[in-house]
């Protein structure tokens, strides 16, 4: 399950915010069983980047798809920032995990075995029956990340997923995230503004420019996994990590240059 | 820590407490003559009487039975309604107008043209209430709907819910807690125009018609009990309101 062929091919993507251009044919091949690092300026549209390719966002002109298959037929799952207003505060923890299985129709016995899964690929020790309002932010975040992972997603979009998490919650869900990653191979998009977590979940790092949003740079980071917090102060951590702020750096200088 | 004077689990009994004994000094120093307006410990007393004679359960019910059919109908047309509306903007906007400017009307200026239509009915008393309870249901229902999180919308789509399940999953769920308070203001409505309608539209029972009919012979201690009658009717309601919110919109301010 190495990073492998395209699985997301981007092609011509274009979008313009009233007169001012996003993107303007963007380009962009992402690999099959790879975890993919979105990292960018701010303001240069790194969450629009991902909620266009998921489908939340429409585009002016290009191309998206998965395998040569359009969205509709591509099974996606979608980590929002903000996990409070994902989640659906009516049903319980658990329901919510249960919830897109019983949308594709599955039985009750499918959801709940789905489920046990779920429960023991990510060490769950809180009580799921639970409503989401009732459990803190990192356990909130972590059922959203359950229940999008749940139906087996081809694809895993994560917007940002830990900016409102503790550093604690944060370390723990990366490293079950990662566990995921290496059981299932499930392709990951990974929007951050974490440079560290950035590089360190990632197998690519894309590094986007300023408006106009273009590629600057893709970085590969082929560090053998489980990675754990030794992984950060490994030379070839640092030397990706190094690369890729001098990239951003670049980037947000010849902005300057141009304002 | 010393929080004062008064254990705190009492403080709510101390408004009370002062109002009647406000009232016991205005009638004990003549200030106010006892024509119209009895000691509070007569009138309570009345009211135990009449309640427990029975005279006032039936009034009491007969108003309560008229409020909760009028809300009845305005939760059966607003709820519905009201989601619809809310569910397409476009819609929304173009009657919006026509809700604001009949939610902002006093129903009480309508009684005349609802006797022209129904006569003096019963029946006439509940429509009038319904009319301006529905407006408040179905105008809270529709800003529930399209107040609704815009992530839980996007959530529900990326797992693949069709616009009706969307609508019945989410939609539905997230109107609620608005839909609740458009169901508390409406009921209160509806006790309002119902005691009113009680007063004016020829009527045999009500604590409406009973006010009023008091006032005429000036048999102020029922007058009195009667009003209290009504306000305690009026704020059990509230507090039975208050509760099912509690429990059904269980998430509601904390989510």
């Amino acid at each position: 399950m190495s990073p492998g062929t395209t699985q997301i091919t981007i092609r011509g993507l274009s979008k313009k915010f009233g007169a001012a251009p996003l993107y303007r044919d963007f380009d962009l091949d992402i690999a099959r069983h790879s975890i993919v690092s979105v990292f960018g300026p701010n303001g240069c549209g790194k969450s629009t980047l991902i909620n266009m390719v998921a489908g939340l966002m429409p585009f002016d002109r290009g191309e998206v798809l998965f395998d040569g298959k359009t969205l509709r037929e591509t099974r996606i799952g979608y980590v929002f920032q903000n996990y409070r207003d994902a989640l659906f505060p009516w049903r319980r923890a658990i329901d919510n995990i249960r919830y897109p299985l019983k949308l594709a129709g599955q039985s009750v016995q499918e959801v709940e075995r789905r489920v046990e899964q779920l429960v023991d690929s990510f060490q769950v020790t809180f009580d799921l029956n639970r409503y989401p309002y009732e459990l803190s932010g990192g356990q909130q975040q972590l059922v959203s990340i359950m229940r999008a992972l749940a139906p087996q997603p081809e694809v895993l979009f994560l917007d940002e997923p830990f900016s409102a998490l503790d550093y604690e919650m944060t370390l723990f869900i990366r490293d079950r995230l990662q566990q995921v990653f290496i059981e299932t191979g499930t392709t990951m998009v990974l929007v951050s503004h974490d440079l560290e977590e950035a590089v360190w979940l990632a197998d690519t790092i894309v590094l986007l420019t300023r408006r106009p949003t273009q590629v600057a740079e893709v970085l590969t980071f082929d560090a053998p996994r489980p990675r754990d917090i030794a992984s950060l102060t490994e030379p070839a951590f640092l030397h990706t990590k190094a690369r890729a702020l001098e990239v951003f750096q670049r980037e947000v200088r010849k902005a300057e240059g141009q304002a | 820590m010393r929080s004062g004077v008064i254990s705190p689990r009492w403080l709510p009994l101390v408004g009370p407490a002062v109002l009647l004994g406000v009232w016991a000094l205005l009638v004990a120093t003549k200030a106010v003559s006892p024509i119209l307006l009895p000691g509070p410990g007569v009138t309570l007393q009345h009211l135990w009487t009449v309640t427990v004679g029975g005279s006032m359960a039936v009034d009491f019910g007969a108003t309560l039975l008229r409020t909760g059919q009028a809300f009845a109908i305005a939760t059966v047309i607003g709820v519905p309604l009201g989601v619809a509306l809310g569910s397409s903007e476009p819609l929304y906007r173009s009657v919006e107008f026509l809700i604001d400017f009949f939610r902002s009307t006093p129903s009480s200026a309508l009684i005349p043209l609802f006797m022209l239509f129904f006569g003096i009915t019963d029946f006439n008393k509940v429509a009038i209430a319904a009319f301006a309870a529905v407006l408040v249901v179905m105008f809270n229902s529709a800003y529930g709907v399209m107040n609704a999180k815009r992530t839980r919308i996007m959530a529900a789509h990326v797992m693949g819910a069709s616009r009706w399940q969307t609508f019945r999953d989410v939609l539905l769920w997230e109107s609620l807690p608005q839909t609740f308070i458009g169901l508390r203001s409406g009921i209160s409505l509806a006790l309002v125009i119902v005691v009113v309608a009680e007063m004016f539209i020829g009527s045999e029972n009500g604590l409406g018609h009973r006010i009023i009919n008091s006032q005429q012979v000036l048999n102020v201690k029922d007058m009195y009990a009667s009003i209290l009658a009504a306000g305690v009717l009026g704020y059990l309601l509230n507090v039975l309101f208050l509760l099912l919110d509690k429990r059904v919109v269980h998430w509601s301010g904390r989510a």
